[in-house]
């Protein structure tokens, strides 16, 4: 992957001119031409790894922006936003931006500056590993006691396809369920989070979590509160600096920009 | 962290995530830790509670100035010149893309009982209260002398020579008054004394001329700086963030015990019974206290406001005030630094200012009295000294290279140099920046 912030910007444009989807067999619907408006949302993308174990959070953000799982993947490197749109049923479009933490909250290090502005958080936990799930929680607790306090916070269980039957096997997998859903749904329910168990591998249940938190966003935060600074409403008086009309963007950023579209 | 990394960054300022994150995206394995359990070292903002630890301890934070979460207070006051090195160093690295950005509203400097706006142009100059007609005039042809400076045609040097002629001989060449030359040696070229006057006139044109393009480089802007949304600390965040993408390793929350040494080279970092082996070292001052001398002390005071600086335009959500040195009666300028919530580094209907000069007594504090003054009602100040640090040798013997403290200048182009200049003797090439 090698767009520049520009080629992002003009992917996005030229979608919206409704070039076909190449992932349009999932239920993320393109966006035809008419649909100008839609809102944006930024959603902070946590996990509740551990350095030794992954729990597979990036490959959930593969599978929601690409429909595309790799099953050794590389710890995450040089990637750093991935977006991608979703309608809803009323006919309501929606931005994502995904941010993600780059292994940053493994020595519980993560900087404050992902959950600013940030609308939406999905806590991923392994369900295979009774650990990540406290891990998660102690996520939680910070993300409500930092973020901005209308945060949609989703709790996803991954890795649910390692505790299912395997239909095509007759060996017996070893590994098993340490998190019962019952468990971790009744954790969710009390904290007031959206829960769900998805399998990023087979693709169960990823887009779910993004239509589910798009629909818990009251549709007027997302168009007040796009990262565009538009949650500047006190002062009007105040110009925020815009870096990108002149193209701007650095051989870095041009280089290996992990960012991808494919809406 | 028990592992051979090809650098190890001690502390998170700004100086060192910028480090950080340029030699991540190069390829090199870097482990980067902090003492602190925050990003940003002594160029962090602070929460109120985290404030309230560092300043007074004794003291838990007051109920009325409401959630931890919206206050991002400054340690260090400085604002970012619109066309200078770090803006350019955030395009190279496409750090843009994590920080918002924002205007400074006004540029201020005092004198007399009085404080005026600083003129960014020619037009300005020419409405400016601060000078009489004809000096304006006099003003207008000294700026215009310098914009149309060409190294390569004579004719537009005026008999001058830049690199021979010093300050005060270019000044006398337009005829400009005390005051002028005042204000534009530190209000506009922003020097902190008047050392500047007797050294070759070429530093000065280059800071004058970065002020007026600064001026120039955003629509809109109405002074040269800009200014990170929520606070000088997201900038410090940014590179750490472009790091970790990059692969870079980061724990902060973590105790140096020592920096462990092997035939006088550095061969890692211990915290604890866990040793990080590098040969390369790059730390703030603090963490080598035995390889960095004093070469100077700043004063600063943080203040919390309930409303902007008194007798600036209305609508000042932010402003920079500069009493130069000679109205104070001093050797060195005092500064005011101020944002708001506009900014997103306080709750709402507050203003934070820092008044901050260089020591010159024994009673720093004092020191600040002029600045001070200029704020009207404070409803909260904390006030603190810090040593200006540089280390003794530059890191080619042992493999440790240290920053400079963050001096008094009001922006980052000194940090910048800091950086270029690690940069270079760490991977032994220039930082060459994308330049659009």
């Amino acid at each position: 992957m090698s767009n520049s912030g520009r080629a992002i910007t003009e992917s996005i444009t030229r979608t919206s001119e409704s070039t076909p989807s190449p992932a349009s067999a999932k239920p993320v619907q393109a966006v035809p031409s008419r649909h100008k408006r839609f809102g944006s949302i930024r959603v902070e993308y946590l996990s509740s790894l551990l350095s030794e174990a992954a729990v597979g959070k990036s490959s959930l953000v593969l599978r929601f922006v690409n429909n595309e799982f790799s099953e050794n993947k590389e710890p995450t490197i040089g990637a750093a936003f991935l977006t991608q749109k979703c309608r809803l049923e009323d006919n309501k479009v929606i931005k994502f931006e995904i941010w993600d933490t780059a292994g940053q909250e493994r020595f519980h290090s993560l900087a404050p500056m992902y959950y600013r502005n940030a609308q939406a958080a999905v806590v991923v936990y392994d369900v295979t590993k009774a650990a990540s799930l406290d891990k998660a929680k102690s996520w939680v607790k910070e993300l409500q006691r930092q973020a901005n306090p209308n945060i949609v916070i989703a709790l996803a269980g991954n890795k649910i396809d390692l505790v299912e039957p395997q239909e095509d096997s007759e060996v017996l997998s070893n590994i098993f369920r340490e998190v019962p859903t019952e468990e971790a749904k009744a954790y969710a329910l009390e904290a007031g989070l959206l829960f769900f168990e998805t399998s990023a591998k087979k693709g169960e249940g990823v887009v779910n979590v993004f239509t589910e938190i798009a629909k818990k966003i009251p549709v007027e935060h997302i168009m007040s509160a796009n990262r565009s600074g538009s949650r500047n409403i006190l002062n009007q008086s105040s110009s925020r600096i815009d870096f990108q009309p002149d193209g701007l963007n650095g051989p870095i950023g041009r280089r290996t920009d992990g960012s991808a579209c494919n809406c | 962290m028990d592992e051979e990394y090809d650098v190890i960054v001690l502390g998170t300022g700004l100086t060192e995530c910028i480090l950080s994150g340029l030699l991540s995206v190069e390829g090199k394995k870097v482990l980067h830790m902090d003492r602190n359990d925050y990003y940003g070292g002594e160029s962090a903002s602070l929460d109120l509670t985290r404030l309230y630890r560092k300043f007074r301890p004794e003291e838990s934070k007051p109920d009325e100035y409401g959630r931890d979460r919206d206050w991002n207070v400054d340690l260090i006051p400085k604002f970012m010149m619109a066309n200078g090195e770090l803006v350019k160093i955030l395009i190279h690295t496409d750090v843009t893309r994590y920080i918002e950005f924002k205007d400074i509203s006004g540029s201020y400097v005092a004198s007399g009982e009085k404080i005026y706006k600083v003129p960014a142009s020619e037009q300005d100059a020419l409405t400016s209260s601060l000078m009489g007609m004809f000096e304006k005039r006099r003003l207008k042809n000294f700026l215009e002398f310098l914009q149309k400076w060409n190294d390569e045609d004579p004719s537009t040097h005026q008999g001058i020579d830049l690199d021979k002629n010093n300050m005060s001989a270019v000044y006398d060449k337009f005829r400009l008054e005390t005051g002028t030359r005042e204000f534009v040696g530190h209000a506009m070229a922003l020097y902190l004394d008047d050392s500047y006057l007797d050294l070759p006139a070429r530093e000065t044109y280059e800071r004058i001329i970065l002020y007026i393009t600064s001026v120039t480089r955003f629509a809109n802007l109405k002074s040269p700086y800009i200014y990170p949304m929520y606070g000088l600390g997201e900038l410090p965040q940014g590179f750490a963030r472009l790091s970790a993408i990059y692969g870079g390793t980061y724990m902060l929350n973590k105790q140096i015990d020592e920096i462990v040494y092997e035939n006088g080279k550095v061969v890692g970092v211990r915290s604890e019974n866990e040793t990080a082996k590098a040969k390369q070292v790059i730390g703030d001052p603090s963490y080598f206290p035995t390889k960095v001398r004093k070469v100077g002390e700043v004063v600063r005071a943080i203040c919390i406001l309930t409303h902007p600086i008194p007798n600036t335009d209305s609508n000042m959500h932010s402003v920079q005030l500069i009493i130069p040195q000679n109205q104070a009666k001093r050797k060195h300028d005092i500064y005011v630094a101020c944002v708001s919530s506009t900014h997103f580094v306080c709750a709402q209907n507050y203003y934070l200012a820092i008044v901050s000069t260089i020591v010159e007594t024994d009673n720093p504090e004092a020191e600040l009295q002029l600045g001070l003054k200029l704020l009207g009602p404070i409803k909260e100040k904390f006030v603190y000294k810090s040593d200006l640090q540089e280390p003794i040798e530059d890191g080619t013997e042992d493999g440790v290279y240290i920053s400079r403290s963050y001096d008094a200048t009001s922006h980052f182009e000194s940090v910048c140099a800091d950086v270029k200049d690690i940069y270079k003797r760490v991977t032994g090439k220039d930082l060459v920046l994308f330049n659009p």
